[in-house]
């Protein structure tokens, strides 16, 4: 695959208000962040011809992208939606540029929305598909993660404590960015108060819900050159899934995230230390700790470690999640990572910008502890 | 409990579960075991998938394990276990070797760590279900 090696590029991206906001639907939030996007790239509806999304979680529809084409004025030569959970979005920028180069389309709309914390009456009703040997234990996907936290701290001593610290940085940036659900600083005292949900993880270890949504546009680095913003190149993609039920992982403290590392680092031609900034997909804080291992920023085990002052911080070795992510921005099935990869490699993010980045690692990652799992490199 | 009572999530047993779940109203484990590879699978289903073999026979299990990951639930996820709260949600390596998930019961959640060994019992929810949870052995 290394032959694609930024041959592909995002061109525009959009991102609506998100938090609680009120007055828009599941269907208005993917049609407003596609809108933008477009926009964003200088294209309109006219020049998109493939359309790529996913479904909101709430309420799955029967041919969904098709729903999003029709309402976006495109009649598409490539089209689906994916089910990958949290690793839908960046996996659907890799089959924006697979679908492009297999001739399907020429730019590709990506887009995600949804209106989870608004109580519309919805005509769907959401499932895991765990409901013979997982529900009736109690068991949500929020769960399994606890778990396999527990796991990391039997193994390796680390520590709430330290899950802590990643919940002050996600929070730090969501306070330089304006659009962010939770602006209100946090102290490590504040998350030692924060109550159990399910042990070992706190209210401030669990991602936000939210309304909002994201999008991008996809095309050929060789079309990117005549459009209006500078181009940020898709320097490699990788997918590792591994399992759908999380109780016979091997090892619940190492990921696909590894493997798709591996690929990734290898088709972009870095490594770790060419990484400027990292958007990880953070649904749990235990999240980001394994994929700092898994992505070879430090040795299996040492996350715990690595976290502490202030390494993924702005300003720290790694700054992880400028935005402020799920745990503090807001939970957009983490298509907002990717724009936000976008803004840092434009040089857009103002305050919490990172300085002079030229390489960024975005991650997604779903189901019940790391099922699935997806990366793009990009590069400015 | 009278019929009706219970609020939990029940499984609806399809034409892969229910011997498993048949099992579970006699006091049994049961697991298949891949006839041509010999493997044991949790959860039940049609094809074996290490080898991909459609032969299996059901075994019976010891019901003795290990608790090899857990947590302690504070949040009443569906309403039916807000009476419980806290709960124990645990991952128990069977002695065979696979592992499932169910409840840890009859133990102060603060007594529950990882490789405490643990027992199958089974509590009837419903005439038609029955399930297995686990005990301090
Ligand atoms: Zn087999």
């Amino acid at each position: 695959m290394s032959n694609l090696r930024d041959k592909y590029c995002i061109v525009g991206i959009g991102e609506t208000p998100v938090g609680k906001v009120d007055g828009i639907t599941n269907l208005g939030f993917n049609l407003l962040a596609a809108k933008l996007a477009i926009e964003d790239a200088g294209l309109t509806n006219k020049d998109i011809d493939g359309v790529l999304t996913t479904h909101p979680y709430g309420d799955p529809p029967f041919m969904y992208s098709i729903q999003i084409a029709e309402k976006l004025g495109i009649q598409p030569t490539y089209t689906t939606d994916l089910n990958l959970g949290g690793a839908t979005p960046v996996a659907l920028v890799e089959h924006a540029v697979m679908g492009i180069e297999a001739g399907l389309a020429s730019t590709v709309v990506v887009s995600f929305g949804e209106a989870l914390r608004s109580k519309i009456k919805h005509h769907g009703k959401f499932r895991m598909g765990r409901e013979d040997f997982g529900n009736p234990y109690g068991e949500v996907v929020g769960i399994t993660y606890a778990m396999a936290a527990r796991r990391h701290m039997h193994q390796y001593g680390t520590t709430n404590e330290q899950f802590g610290h990643i919940a002050v940085a996600m929070r730090k940036h969501a306070c330089l960015n304006p659009n962010a659900q939770e602006r209100e600083p946090i102290t490590i005292a504040d998350y030692h108060a924060s109550p159990w949900i399910c042990e070992p993880f706190r209210r401030l270890d669990i991602c936000l819900i939210s309304n909002g949504g994201g999008a991008v546009v996809v095309t050929s680095a060789e079309r990117a050159r005549n459009m209006k913003k500078k181009p940020v190149y898709i320097s490699a993609f990788a997918e590792q899934h591994t399992h759908k039920n999380f109780y016979n992982m091997p090892d619940m403290t190492t990921w696909g995230a590894k493997r798709a590392a591996e690929k990734l680092y290898k088709n972009a031609g870095v490594g770790p230390k060419d990484v400027d900034v990292a958007e990880f997909y953070d649904c749990f804080t235990y999240t980001v700790l394994v994929q700092i291992e898994d992505y070879g920023f430090c040795p299996k085990g040492e996350g715990g470690r690595f976290v502490e002052n202030g390494n993924i911080e702005l300003g720290g070795e790694l700054p992880v999640n400028t935005h402020g992510g799920l745990l503090s921005q807001a939970h957009i099935d983490g298509m907002l990572h990717i724009t936000e990869g976008v803004k840092q490699l434009r040089g857009e993010c103002g305050p919490r910008q990172v300085k002079d980045a030229e390489v960024c690692l975005v991650t997604g990652n779903g189901g019940s502890a790391g099922a699935t799992h997806s990366s793009l490199m990009l590069r400015r | 409990m009278a019929a009706g009572d219970y609020t939990k999530p029940l499984p609806i047993p399809d034409e892969d579960t229910q011997p498993y779940f048949e099992a579970c109203k006699r006091g049994e484990l049961t697991l298949q075991r891949c006839d041509a590879c010999k493997t044991l699978r949790f959860e039940p289903d049609n094809i074996c998938p290490k080898c991909l073999s459609d032969r299996f026979t059901w075994e019976r299990l010891s019901g003795n394990g290990t608790v090899y990951t857990f947590s302690v639930v504070h949040h009443a996820y569906y309403p039916g276990f807000k009476s419980e709260l806290p709960y124990v949600i645990a991952v128990v390596e069977l002695a065979e070797g696979p592992r499932m998930l169910t409840n840890i019961i009859d133990c102060k959640p603060e007594l529950v760590k990882i490789g405490m060994p643990v027992k199958v019992t089974f509590k009837k929810c419903t005439e038609e279900i029955t399930l297995p949870y686990f005990v301090p052995a």
